[in-house]
């Protein structure tokens, strides 16, 4: 008897299950077709690292060149060229040497405060990404102290060779400042 | 040209080349409409950019199946392994022969046509083990092992329900048997709703469908017995697996609703949409349902529908001593 019972409890579910199924099929439909629609929640799109502009100068990004993201990078896939103004000569950031991270910034408790950039005026040459071998961990993003870099919202990103995917992200910032510019003008 | 259509070869020969044509054409909306049906289940389009609505997508799919390389797999046995595909798909024009779509739209009246189709799609095991055997795989092996003792036991209560049919109708005729459910309230199935409900469940194992669709068990064993398949060999045994489906609810909306019996204005459309309806749920059983464990596939056989069966068709028996 206790085994009839259960049979007809089994039973039963199968008719809710089919329930579930069967009012699920006249629900409204939730893909997005893509090239005629697109999503609207691309804000939240997590692409590439890109670099932030200054508030005061588009065209200058907030960096401050203290290599952080450089080193933090699992994939070294960032590399960045700066130079003390006076010197002349562009040198790489990071590491060892006369411009290494103030104690302010190397302490526990320190993350996300700017290290005085000291007495050195420095001026950064150039900010590359190599996306292939990118794993979009958002290392550079989270410990960059300055927050100047961001995550794109390229989901759209294609190419065809792998030289397509080496971004000179200064010349991004340039080039999006100067096109945003003449939309201002236009 | 009357005296020629009187011939009953040509008429057979009419009659087997116009279920081939609906054969394959059936095929194409029936992929499409199983592709339709999940996707509208998960809240997917489905198939949507080949034509409107995706109505071409099988037709893109046939192709590709057509324009691609048939591959034997090493080790396998050439003959057999090619004769599976063939011998799954030929039994079934004529099993489509015995299936009234009305009175005069029936390919040929028989009188043993429910034991005909019976026969004949049982053929398909043998179709299934040889594509397990020839395929030297152990998935194909595996997935024919299984095809063969599901379709063993699930035959036995497909029978007996028909039986019950039968005694009722005192007939193997299944244009006898829907001409005696005139009248939407003489359909069979309000006398035998239990036979209908095993008829169903036994027809959704013998077509290998899920939640029955343990011998090609995607998740387990690839594919099964058409793991090696490809192009137009695995395009066969999908076809014969759709027609099979059709087969089975013709014969099922004849012997418990009547056939071309409608509401109203009776003809072959009630039996096509009938035959539709069927496989809609057919199709929603596949998307709702897990698959079965072996042994529950087994238990629900053995100790359920078997002795169901033979008690419903004692009854029956009984009943119609009694009262015929």
């Amino acid at each position: 008897m206790a085994t009839l019972g259960q049979t007809i409890k089994s039973l039963w579910s199968m008719v809710v299950g089919m329930k579930v199924t069967g009012i699920e099929f006249f629900k409204p439909k939730l893909t997005v077709h893509y090239p005629r629609k697109e999503v609207d929640n691309l804000g939240t799109y997590r692409g590439h690292c890109d670099l932030v502009a200054r508030e005061d100068d588009p065209l200058t990004p907030k960096c401050i060149m203290c290599g952080i993201c450089v080193d933090n990078c699992p994939s070294g896939c960032l590399s960045l060229t700066m130079h003390v103004v006076g010197e002349g000569k562009p040198r790489p950031a990071g590491g060892a040497g006369e411009l290494m991270l103030a104690q302010e910034v190397i302490l526990p408790g320190s993350i996300k405060k700017a290290p005085p950039t000291g007495k050195a005026e420095r001026v950064l040459d150039s900010f590359r990404l190599n996306y292939n071998y990118c794993s979009l961990c958002g290392l550079c993003v989270q410990n960059c102290p300055v927050s100047s870099l961001a995550w794109s919202r390229e989901a759209y990103l294609v190419g065809r060779s792998r030289q397509e995917f080496e971004f000179d992200l200064l010349a991004r910032l340039r080039a999006k400042a100067a096109s945003s510019q003449g939309v201002k003008a236009a | 040209m009357t005296a020629l259509l009187a011939n009953p070869l040509v008429q057979l020969v009419i009659a087997l080349l116009a279920l081939l044509g609906f054969v394959g054409l059936n095929g194409l909306v029936l992929v499409w409409m199983e592709r339709k049906v999940v996707g509208f289940i998960q809240r997917r389009p489905g198939p949507f950019e080949v034509g409107p609505h995706g109505l071409l997508q099988p037709l893109a799919d046939a192709l590709k199946l057509i324009g691609k390389q048939l591959v034997t797999p090493r080790g396998a046995d050439r003959p057999l392994f090619w004769l599976a595909p063939i011998l799954s798909v030929m039994p079934v024009p004529l099993c489509f022969l015995p299936i009234p779509f009305s009175p005069l739209l029936t390919g040929m009246e028989l009188n043993v046509g429910v034991v005909l189709i019976l026969a004949f799609s049982g053929l398909n095991v043998l179709a299934l083990c040889l594509a397990g055997w020839g395929s030297n795989n152990k998935y194909s092996l595996l997935g024919a092992a299984r095809a063969v003792s599901q379709s063993v036991a699930y035959e036995i209560p497909l029978l007996l329900t028909v039986l019950c049919i039968a005694f009722q109708s005192g007939s193997l005729n299944l244009n006898v048997i829907a001409g005696h459910q005139s009248g939407i309230l003489h359909w069979n199935l309000w006398v035998q709703p239990l036979a209908f409900v095993m008829f169903f469940i036994a027809a959704t194992a013998e077509t290998n469908r899920a939640p029955f669709d343990l011998p090609e068990a995607e998740s387990e064993l690839t594919a099964g017995h058409h793991t090696e398949y490809s192009g137009m060999g695995f395009g066969l045994f999908m076809l014969a697996e759709y027609m099979y489906m059709i087969i089975i609810c013709g014969m099922a909306a004849v012997l418990f609703m009547g056939g071309w019996d409608g509401p109203v204005a009776p003809g072959w459309w009630w039996m096509v949409i009938k035959i539709y309806a069927m496989l809609a749920a057919m199709m929603w059983f596949r998307w709702t349902f897990p698959r079965v464990r072996f042994d529950q596939l087994l238990n629900v056989c053995w100790k359920w529908l078997i002795p169901l069966g033979l008690a419903n068709l004692l009854a029956t028996a009984l009943i119609m001593k009694l009262v015929g």
